[in-house]
């Protein structure tokens, strides 16, 4: 059996579960064994139903004192980690965010079982062999490893999440696991919105990215107001949060957030891995750099040559007169 | 980008400061169709421009490197990128105090003005964040300044566009070299082929590899110089601009330490030579930062750390200020740390621009420009010239071992006369096994191991007493001993043979013979068989590029024989000359040819009594050569001197060399033969008979007629340089080579000193003393007369100061001591009928 | 405090593999700590500098790794373990159970940790769990992820981003572990006095016993280089329509 292990917010499960649970599909296709997904809290029978189109014969729902609430990573671990107790999954698929990560990590440590992060592809078997990204997906290794369940974390943007070619209706199963009083010993005591202001880089449709060409703090505003004009975020690399230009909150890289818009500017970046990384997840780029050579350029859909100082404001004006139309 | 030409007069490969001003220079020259590419982008394509210190100090103690450097700041200042700071060198030692003191000579004599000795608490004054406590004083230079290299690089090339000679092309790789019967045909680049009729390989740290495409060596190696950038310095913070206080050299730590804007940083050359392979420099992709800037490699820089922090306290010890960026810098570095300029020796057209660093880059640029256009580059590259490696010297053994041991003494104080340790015993004469069981002292000379001097002949001390000329001093002492001294005296009184097997030797044959070295030399070639013939050689502009001897063989056979370290650029001169309709064939013998001088009032004794050859002076006239029979060996003799004395080059093959020496020195025991050292046939017998010798008087900057070597006649034959040397001949020369006497080597401290020469020339009042072309004059070359009984020095004097017994003075560590003018021209001062060499 | 890092290769270039396939080719590398690491450590040394104490710094690699303990000593922490290995890597298993293990000793001899700080996750090895697999080996409550950190009464208050852009305040009572993101600080540039002091520090050096782990590197690839080339819109602001035109391609103007 594979289990996937599916996040949500408020019942809707992310992008980076469903990009998990494709690959789980593939998986059980490959393997013949059956899917099965887990979603933790009362709210993830929304989130059971949403599942269908995705494939799982069965969703379990851990729900009991504690799950139901806010995310609390031990916890939430240790349904997990219950789950595969019950059911003995050869595979467990988590999504390769930060709490897909955690989560994954917290049952694995509990149930003294290996856990490979940031699969893009995996051959069960006598051993499992893997193939994962290092260095944020610059290099990947095939590795294999040994245990009755491996537990593996499905890299970001790796797969495209698509639909199963038919829908099931997924039996939802509810259980409450037992866990332990330990795991709430972290708790979340407060919350801050996000800023509703602007658009999260992480799920902006347009990204507007300045790089150490911009020059310097006051070089950003027109990259500000063209995010504006477009209804995206502005990012940056990581030369310009070392430097204090930017606030870290918009770094774009491997330590950094990882973006995926429809379409990404990059201006007077060169493009060092760090970056590269991290913008991965954008389906178009659009380069703005004086230099032809500059490594961002190989990736780029479209590349502007020429200083951004001159080629923005001229975009700036050329879209406004565009929308004025 | 624009297209790439396919066909360009000159593709200079390298964009760096270099490369730019070579096509700079070129296109102010009246070159067009230059191509400038370089595999990185601009203005920064990740060479060693892109890293350097930007710093310029003025004063070295060579004559060509402060010319070029001066030249280069004067390039930066028209440029617009020059910022004055001032430079000290601080010294921690007194030895190092003295060799301040000898800096300030060598800013004298070569026109660096203003320079001034501080003490601690002037340095202070300067640069308030130093330790005062623990310097001796310093050294202060108010012209040195930081420069923008690449800014200067940019305006460079924006000129040459400007003038329609330049196509630029970064990004573009070359990857190959085509090369057709000896000549550069063609470049392979990532962006086409260019077909040029010059290529300049001006590729810093890669240049042995772009070198090696086309079949030709550019003997250098990268290696690492650590930089560090600490900050933010809080004193900085009010300054203006990007510099405002003076740059310190720790030289006896072997650092420097400078402001930066808000930062200071500290460059070494203190730790272990760290070498890398010019295959191994990362591409610009592999690098991390850019392919010279290598992972800083902590650990070779932690003891410098203490050291700076021991000088800059103040900013240094702020734990506040950290280390933000911190490389091992690539910078190029060369067996005899000179530059690598001119065309390559392999192949024509090809010349390599290299080596170089960001304070003589406009200058060497300016040089290979001029040289390629005319082949006569106003400052004398001669010391630079890429030509002037043997074999031996391109060794990838060589250039490690000299190298590495060269690192650490970039900031060292380095005696004029200092022997490198490392890879010695290379080119041994046949006299070797002998010279060493006479416990002979060997200095180098091109690879070759030449006795300085005997042991054997310490018992000689005794019986010259104080016409030795003891040294008190331990600076001149070094490097030398009396005996050398000793040597001379007893050549003089009886007979000494010399190992001269240094000597670079070329034949030159066939039936264009005679017109080639017509054409060649300035003497007159068409003398009866058997001659031989001093003569210098010109270039067309009639400046000075060698001086040798040629031996008339016969009818169409010429023997030029030349100083060892000089062989490799005179053979180039004399090859690049040769007849296109093969008329006149160049081949080097010198490994075929040994020689051992005969020199001794006993000479023809010695010679007399192992030869059944008539060497009388009547059967062997002084000024002739020919073949004579010794016990068997059948060597070549010719009746020369360079010590002023009777006697003979004796030429004999390699593998006969030793038999030669045996005969010889049996046969001179009876005559009381000593074996003598290049210390006197170099130095004290030369300078006894004004002898000038390439690289001290002869060079480029000087003239034949100011030199004192125009003849009364100048044949009808065309030479090299005949028009400009006539024209040279008609006007009153601006400077005269003198030779100048020691009148007291009292110092004020009572200790006898000795110049060793490069010593301004000053008046007895302390004036310096500069000629009408803005020549300063300076000692050419310095030694004791032992049988003049005082120290000689050699210098061009002004017009207006060359009168015998003008009264002049000497600047040595700081001392001025009197000097007068013995001889103006070149009549001897020993034996002034050479009455002796003719006897 | 304890701050664990790992010694990576620092990247900026094109990466390439050595010819057997098992590393990162590392001639043209220096080598560092991942940058969440870094933040780590700034974060112990700030916490000392606040609220007194010392902090230990700790890492499982080969006797190279010194130079990545002594960078941490440079900038203030106050000593260094080294679990020396050969050089070869060790799962996120074994290494976990071998810093759990050196812990449990080091506390032995001088009482306990408040805080562990690791980094979210290695710069190369992205393994995100060997913090969390220590806190539960020693029993310890975990946070990851951290981006601002307090300490007050005994307990760590944490923020750390949410999945909607927002932040959550987590609060975890001391002694616990803490997983580290670059951004929590700007970690501060080594000072000379810091890197005299750290150079003279002892490092304490202790053998890890190795367990045994169950992932195994089998070798490493390269992804596959795109070949499309980009298409050139043009130079300076005359591309500008061009890029309007894009955008219009895309539905990101009218």
């Amino acid at each position: 059996m594979i289990l996937a292990y599916v996040d949500h917010r408020d019942g809707a499960p992310d992008d980076a579960s469903l990009e998990a649970l494709t690959l789980g599909r593939t998986l059980a296709e490959r393997t013949g064994w059956p899917l099965e997904a887990l979603v933790v809290g009362r709210a993830g029978r929304a989130a059971a139903e949403a599942l269908g189109v995705h494939g799982p014969a069965v969703v379990h729902v851990a729900e009991g004192d504690g799950l139901d609430g806010p995310y609390a990573p031990q916890a939430w671990g240790a349904a997990l980690a219950e789950a595969v107790r019950a059911a003995s999954p050869k595979l467990v698929l988590s999504p390769g965010t930060d709490r897909g990560h955690e989560t994954l990590a917290h049952a694995a440590a509990a149930l003294d079982l290996p856990m490979v992060a940031n699969c893009v592809d995996i051959s069960p078997g006598e051993p499992t062999v893997v193939l994962r990204q290092r260095w944020g997906g610059t290099v990947l290794e095939e590795a294999e490893a040994d245990g009755p369940t491996i537990l593996c974390s499905v890299a970001l943007h790796a797969v495209q999440a698509q639909p199963a070619p038919a829908p099931a209706d997924p039996e939802v199963r509810p259980f409450a696991p037992p866990v332990p009083e330990e795991a709430f010993r972290v708790r979340v005591i407060d919350r801050v919105e996000p800023d509703r202001g602007g658009v999260s880089l992480a799920e902006a449709k347009v990204v507007v990215g300045g790089g150490r060409g911009v020059g310097g703090p006051e070089g950003f505003r027109v990259l500000e107001e063209l995010a504006g004009l477009l209804g995206g975020a502005v990012g940056c690399s990581r030369v310009v949060t070392s430097a204090g230009w930017r606030p870290h909150a918009e770094q774009i890289g491997q330590t950094g957030t990882r973006i995926a818009p429809d379409l990404y500017i990059a201006c007077g970046i060169s493009g060092a891995t760090q970056h590269m990384v991290g913008c991965r997840g954008a389906k178009r780029l659009l380069v703005v750099n004086e230099d032809p050579e500059a490594p961002i350029i190989a990736h780029a859909d479209w590349v502007v040559l020429g200083d951004l100082h001159e080629v923005l404001p001229a975009v700036v004006a050329a879209v406004r007169a565009a929308t004025q139309d | 980008m624009p297209e790439l030409p396919d066909e360009a007069r000159v593709v200079v490969i390298g964009g760096g400061i270099v490369g730019n001003s070579v096509a700079y220079h070129l296109a102010r020259l009246g070159w067009r169709d230059i191509v400038l590419l370089d595999k990185g982008p601009f203005p920064n394509p990740g060479g060693s421009t892109g890293h350097a210190s930007n710093f310029i100090f003025l004063v070295d103690h060579n004559k060509e490197m402060t010319k070029v450097t001066l030249d280069s700041v004067r390039q930066y200042k028209e440029l617009g990128v020059f910022t004055e700071c001032g430079g000290i060198e601080v010294a921690r030692t007194p030895e190092r105090m003295e060799e301040l003191k000898r800096r300030v000579a060598s800013a004298k004599s070569w026109g660096v003005e203003p320079v001034e000795l501080l003490t601690p608490a002037q340095v202070k004054d300067l640069v308030p964040f130093i330790n005062e406590e623990v310097i001796l004083g310093g050294f202060y230079t108010p012209g040195v300044g930081v420069v923008d290299s690449l800014r200067a690089g940019t305006l460079m090339r924006e000129e040459a566009e400007r003038l329609g000679a330049l196509t630029i092309s970064p990004n573009t790789e070359v990857l190959g070299i085509d090369v057709e019967r000896g000549r550069v045909r063609r470049v392979r680049t990532t962006r086409g082929d260019i077909r040029a009729e010059l290529v300049a390989v001006c590729c810093g740290v890669w240049s042995p590899r772009i070198a090696r495409m086309a079949g030709a060596s550019i003997p250098l190696t990268p290696a690492v110089h650590q930089m560090i950038d600490v900050g933010p310095v809080a004193r900085f913070e009010e300054t203006v601009g990007e510099i405002a206080f003076p740059i310190v050299r720790d030289v006896d730590k072997n650092m420097y330490e400078r402001q930066h804007g808000s930062e200071f940083e500290i460059g070494s050359y203190a730790h272990r030579p760290i070498l890398v392979e010019p295959d191994e420099i990362p591409s610009i992709e592999e690098a991390v930062l850019s392919p010279t800037e290598l992972p800083f490699t902590k650990e070779d820089f932690d003891p410098q750390m203490e050291d700076a922090l021991e000088l800059f306290p103040e900013i240094l010890g702020d734990e506040r200020v950290g280390v933000k960026y911190a490389i091992n810098g690539l910078i190029a570095l060369t067996p005899d740390g000179m530059p690598l300029v001119g065309e390559t020796p392999e192949v024509k057209g090809l010349w390599s621009v290299a080596a170089i660093w960001v304070k003589e880059g406009p200058g060497f640029g300016r040089i290979a420009a001029e040289w390629m256009t005319d082949g006569n580059p106003e400052i004398d590259p001669h010391q630079s010239d890429v030509s002037r490696f043997y074999d031996h010297q391109r060794t990838k053994h060589h250039i490690v071992a000299r190298c590495s041991e060269g690192f650490n003494k970039t900031y060292g104080i380095v005696h004029p006369m200092e022997q490198w340790s490392s890879n010695r015993d290379v080119r041994l004469s046949p006299f070797h096994a002998r010279e060493r069981e006479l416990g002979a002292v060997f200095f180098e000379a091109a690879g070759w191991e030449r006795p300085f001097w005997y042991a054997s002949n310490e018992p000689l001390l005794e019986e010259y007493g104080d016409r030795v000329m003891p040294r008190e001093a331990e600076w001149e002492s070094r490097w030398w001993s009396p005996i050398i001294n000793a040597e001379h005296l007893a050549m003089r009184d009886r007979v000494g043979i010399v190992d001269l097997s240094a000597f670079a030797i070329f034949d030159v044959t066939g039936p264009g013979a005679l017109a080639f070295m017509e054409r060649m030399c300035v003497q007159p070639m068409d003398v009866p068989v058997g001659r031989v013939v001093y003569t210098p050689l010109l270039n067309e502009a009639g400046r000075i590029k060698a001086d040798l001897t040629v031996m008339r063989l016969g009818e169409d056979r010429f023997r030029i024989v030349t100083g060892g370290l000089d062989g490799p650029r005179d053979r180039k001169w004399f090859v690049d000359h040769l007849p296109e309709d093969g008329s006149a064939q160049l081949s080097d013998v010198t490994s075929a040819w040994c020689t051992l001088g005969l020199w001794g009032p006993r000479a023809r004794d010695v010679l007399a009594s192992v030869t059944a050859d008539d060497v009388s002076n009547a059967g062997f006239p002084f000024g002739t050569c020919r073949p004579i029979e010794i016990d068997g060996v059948r060597a070549l003799a010719s009746r020369i001197s360079y010590v002023g004395e009777l006697g003979w080059e004796l030429y004999c093959p390699m593998e006969q060399g030793a038999r030669l020496w045996d005969v010889l020195f049996e046969a001179g025991q009876p005559h009381g033969m000593v074996p003598v050292g290049i210390g006197v046939y170099g130095t004290t017998a030369r300078l006894e008979k004004c002898y000038r010798a390439y690289g001290n008087e002869l060079e480029m900057e000087y003239t034949l007629v100011e030199a004192g070597l125009a003849r009364r006649a100048v044949k009808d034959a065309p030479f090299l340089g005949r028009d400009a040397y006539l024209r040279q001949r008609e006007s009153e020369p601006a400077a005269i080579l003198c030779t100048l006497t020691l009148d007291d080597p009292t110092s004020s401290s009572g200790v006898k000193r000795y110049m060793l020469g490069r010593e301004p020339v000053l008046t007895r009042d302390g004036r310096p003393l500069e000629d009408g072309l803005g020549r300063r004059s300076y000692v050419t070359s310095a030694g004791s007369g032992p049988s003049v009984g005082t120290h000689i020095m050699l210098a061009y004097l002004p017009r207006e100061h060359a009168q015998e017994g003008a009264q002049l003075a000497v600047e040595y560590f700081g001392e001025r001591y009197p000097v007068t003018v013995a001889v103006v021209g070149n009549r001897p001062l020993f034996d002034p009928e050479n009455a002796r060499m003719k006897a | 405090m304890l701050v664990c890092v790992k010694r990576v290769p620092t990247t900026g270039g094109k990466i390439t593999l050595t010819p057997d396939e098992q590393e990162i080719d590392t001639r043209f590398s220096g080598w560092t700590v991942s940058p969440h690491e870094e933040c780590a450590v700034e974060g112990a040394v700030r916490i000392v500098e606040a609220h007194g104490g010392t902090s230990t710094v700790l890492t499982l690699g080969p006797a190279a790794a010194e130079e990545q303990l002594r960078d941490a000593l440079a900038v203030g922490v106050n000593d260094a373990v080294l679990l020396e290995t050969d050089g070869s890597e060790w799962d996120p298993e074994e290494t976990a159970r071998a810093i759990a293990g050196a812990v449990a000793g080091l506390e032995a001899d001088r009482g306990p940790f408040d805080l562990l700080l690791f980094g979210n996750e290695a710069a190369d090895t992205a393994d995100h769990q060997v913090g969390i697999r220590v806190a539960h080996a020693l029993g310890r409550p975990c946070v990851a992820g951290a981006k601002a950190l307090e300490l007050r009464d005994g307990t760590a208050v944490v923020r750390r981003e949410a999945p909607d852009g927002g932040w959550e305040v987590v609060e975890a009572p001391l002694p616990a572990v803490l997983t580290v993101k670059e951004g929590i600080n700007l970690p501060r540039y080594p000072s000379v006095p810091g890197r005299i002091r750290a150079k003279k520090k002892e490092i304490h050096r202790v053998a890890p016993e190795r367990t045994g782990g169950r992932v195994r590197k089998r070798r490493l690839v390269l992804p596959p280089e795109r070949k499309e080339q980009a298409e050139i819109l043009g130079h300076g602001p005359e591309a500008a329509p061009k890029v309007v035109e894009v955008l219009r391609s895309l539905g990101l103007v009218r």
